[in-house]
């Protein structure tokens, strides 16, 4: 049974998502910028903030509030603050250890109180069990095209991820290969699983 | 009525101000940095007696005196302290007004009788102020020249009818005039007030400027002088004191409201916001509890101010109970009436509160927002500014691809203006398949950048069989192979 990819994208409003892969940033950036109103991102100030500039393409750097946080727990708790105040439309936050259940279960209430949406982008296998969902984000090999060089294609737009839902607490999993359409400014699904 | 004026002079408030807060037993004086080096800014009278004089440097007063003790200057310090010493002042009249940076003046108009006459009210000031550890110059007359001339020159009183021959013996510079101007009147042989009394005034007003005889004129009383008192500072501030103590989170904030409505109430009235506020508790043992608050907008609104509080109240230990609350406005801005339109208000207003929920927690310094800045350089084209003291930036330009995440060039190898086909980045070995570029960009010479030491940059946006999708870099002057960001 395959799960239409529009039942499950974009991640359900007032819930904690996680995601994890190399372009997990990708997919915390593409949701923010569909989200109306301000994003808040949290991140741990050792961390290099992200690059304005490489989140134009999917998201309006002006949206954005940058929280810098000395320490996990303080991004947790920022978190929460900033989900229960209901302000923000989403609260992105870059994770970089384990999350607890009691961590995540806090998270998912302070997101239903403040109907916010939360997007956790966590290391491989991190992550807590009370998530609605978890994505894992890879980019595609191009493997099978020809190999190019100077070419005139615009290879950020022809870019392939293969979006997995690793987890997924109301139906099944699935995955799928999607691209950024710049123009459209959406997301398109290139292929289903399997296919 | 006759208009009295005392001029008080401190002449060395400074080195006194410090010596207040920190007495010494040795020859002492202040430092401040001025004209490539430390300089004596103001000494103790012991430290005059070798021959040390402000504006020496210190290298060549410590030839003079070996034992001697210095401190440095704190000149905003000092003019705080002069302000808390008019303020003092006003026990004596309502009207004080600061002269200078070393000197008050008292209009003691019609309020020298309260004293009991004009000398022992001198004589009262003269002993508190030595009680204080301040030495000061005192000079009474009619006009605020002639009494700062006496305070400088000749301490004393003068009667009404006797401004004139009080001060007609005293130097030229007793008239505050500039130090050129005096020499420039004792080359010509007039050396005291007197002299340039006596002569004709067409003459003077030809040869200097209409300061001299203004001058003469104010300190005789020909022309008025106003002395500006000054403005009394509004301390905005609020207590209650509770005939019981109270402890329960509910009860404290209560208070709190009760507080907070008073407040607002004044900074209305003064057209003001409170940017942060501090809320004290003090409990029935005499400890005392303090919360502060530090807010992302000026604001003057109890009940949203209010709720902010509630976090730092709840981590008050109220001990046995708290018998008295204050709050005051530590930090003031200016906040005017403002016109709201249909599509602002709440939603600004939450996202203000966030900043400053967000702000209580991690530092308001840390809740940051992208601006834009005019560079080619990508990793300086953008900047984090506070989010409390800028409005978001949406217009940015639009340049070349440029990727999500930006780190410090990490080196791999590879050789030759093209891309290396096969590399190593982070323990992983990785295979080019697509590659894009070169985007040449040039180190920005009028600017020190240790970072680009290496000279031209070529970037090649590169895809890798294995997924990643890297930001390299090819320097052409030193060759070598960087990487720099991430697309993801």
């Amino acid at each position: 049974m395959s799960l239409p990819f529009s039942t499950i994208y974009p991640p359900k409003h007032a819930r904690a998502h996680e995601v994890c892969g190399e372009g997990g940033l990708v997919f915390a950036a593409i949701c923010a910028g569909q989200a109306k109103g301000p994003v808040v991102w949290v991140s741990e100030s050792w961390q290099p903030p992200i690059n304005p500039e490489g989140l134009l393409p999917y998201c309006d750097p002006g949206k954005l509030l940058v929280t810098r946080a000395d320490s996990q727990l303080n991004v947790l708790a920022s978190v929460e603050t900033a989900l229960r105040s209901g302000a923000a439309s989403t609260v992105v936050a870059e994770i970089s250890g384990n999350i607890g259940l009691t961590e995540g279960r806090r998270l998912q209430l302070a997101a239903e109180a403040g109907r916010t949406t939360a997007l956790l982008v966590i290391p491989e296998g991190a992550g807590s069990n009370a998530a609605e969902t978890r994505w894992r984000c890879n980019g595609v090999g191009s493997d099978h095209h020809p190999r190019q060089k100077h070419s005139a294609q615009n290879c950020h737009d022809s870019t392939h991820w293969r979006w997995s839902l690793i987890k997924n607490k109301t139906g099944t999993l699935s995955d799928w290969v999607v691209r950024w359409d710049a123009a459209a400014h959406r997301i398109i699904v290139v292929s289903e699983a399997g296919r | 009525m006759q208009r009295r004026i005392v001029s008080l002079w401190f002449p060395r408030l400074a080195a006194e101000r410090s010596l207040r807060a920190n007495p010494v037993d040795a020859p002492f004086a202040l430092t401040l940095f001025d004209r490539n080096s430390e300089r004596i800014y103001d000494l103790c009278p012991r430290a005059e007696q070798p021959g040390l004089q402000r504006g020496m440097t210190l290298v060549h007063a410590r030839s003079f005196c070996l034992d001697l003790l210095t401190r440095p200057a704190n000149p905003d310090a000092d003019q705080r302290f002069l302000r808390l010493l008019a303020r003092w002042a006003t026990r004596y009249c309502p009207w004080v007004g600061l002269d200078g940076r070393d000197g008050l003046f008292l209009d003691i108009t019609g309020s020298s009788h309260l004293l009991g006459g004009e000398e022992p009210l001198l004589d009262d000031i003269r002993a508190r102020l030595t009680r204080a550890g301040l030495s000061a110059c005192l000079g009474l007359a009619g006009t605020p020249g002639a009494a700062w001339a006496l305070s400088h020159f000749a301490e004393g009183i003068a009667k009404p009818e006797e401004t004139l021959s009080r001060i007609a013996p005293l130097p030229l510079a007793a008239l505050r005039l500039p130090q050129e101007t005096c020499t420039s009147l004792e080359r010509l042989g007039i050396a005291t007030i007197s002299e340039l009394y006596n002569l004709p005034r067409a003459t003077i007003a030809r040869r200097y400027d209409r300061d001299v005889l203004q001058l003469l004129d104010q300190a005789l009383g020909a022309i008025g002088e106003q002395i500006s008192p000054l403005k009394d500072e509004q301390n905005f501030a609020v207590r209650i004191t509770l005939p019981d103590p109270i402890g329960l989170l509910d009860d404290v904030m209560a208070g709190t409201r009760r507080l907070l409505a008073h407040l607002c109430k004044q900074l209305d009235k003064a057209q003001k916001g409170a940017r942060s506020l501090r809320l004290t508790f003090r409990r029935v043992d005499q400890e005392n509890q303090s919360v502060e608050l530090k807010l992302a907008r000026p604001m003057r609104d109890a009940e949203r101010m209010l709720a902010l509080f509630e976090r730092g109240v709840s981590t008050v230990d109220a001990g046995y109970g708290i018998d008295m609350i204050r709050l005051e406005a530590i930090e003031i801005e200016p906040l005017g009436m403002r016109q709201l339109d249909r599509t602002e208000g709440k939603e600004k207003d939450s996202a203000a509160d966030l900043i400053t929920q967000l702000g209580n927690r991690v530092g308001l310094e840390n809740i940051l927002r992208f601006a834009p800045v005019d560079s080619h350089i990508p990793e300086r084209s953008f900047k984090l500014v506070p989010a409390a003291y800028s409005s978001p930036v949406h217009s940015w330009p639009h340049k070349r691809p440029r990727p999500l995440r930006l780190f410090p060039p990490e080196p791999i190898t590879g050789d030759g203006p093209q891309p290396p086909t096969r590399f190593r980045w982070r323990g992983r070995s990785l295979t080019t398949v697509a590659a894009e570029g070169p985007e040449r960009i040039t180190p920005a010479w009028w600017e020190d950048n240790d970072s680009w030491v290496h000279g031209l940059r070529d970037y090649w946006r590169v895809g890798t069989r294995q997924g990643q999708r890297l930001w390299l870099f090819h320097t052409p002057q030193t060759p070598g192979w960087f990487v720099q960001g991430e697309f993801g």
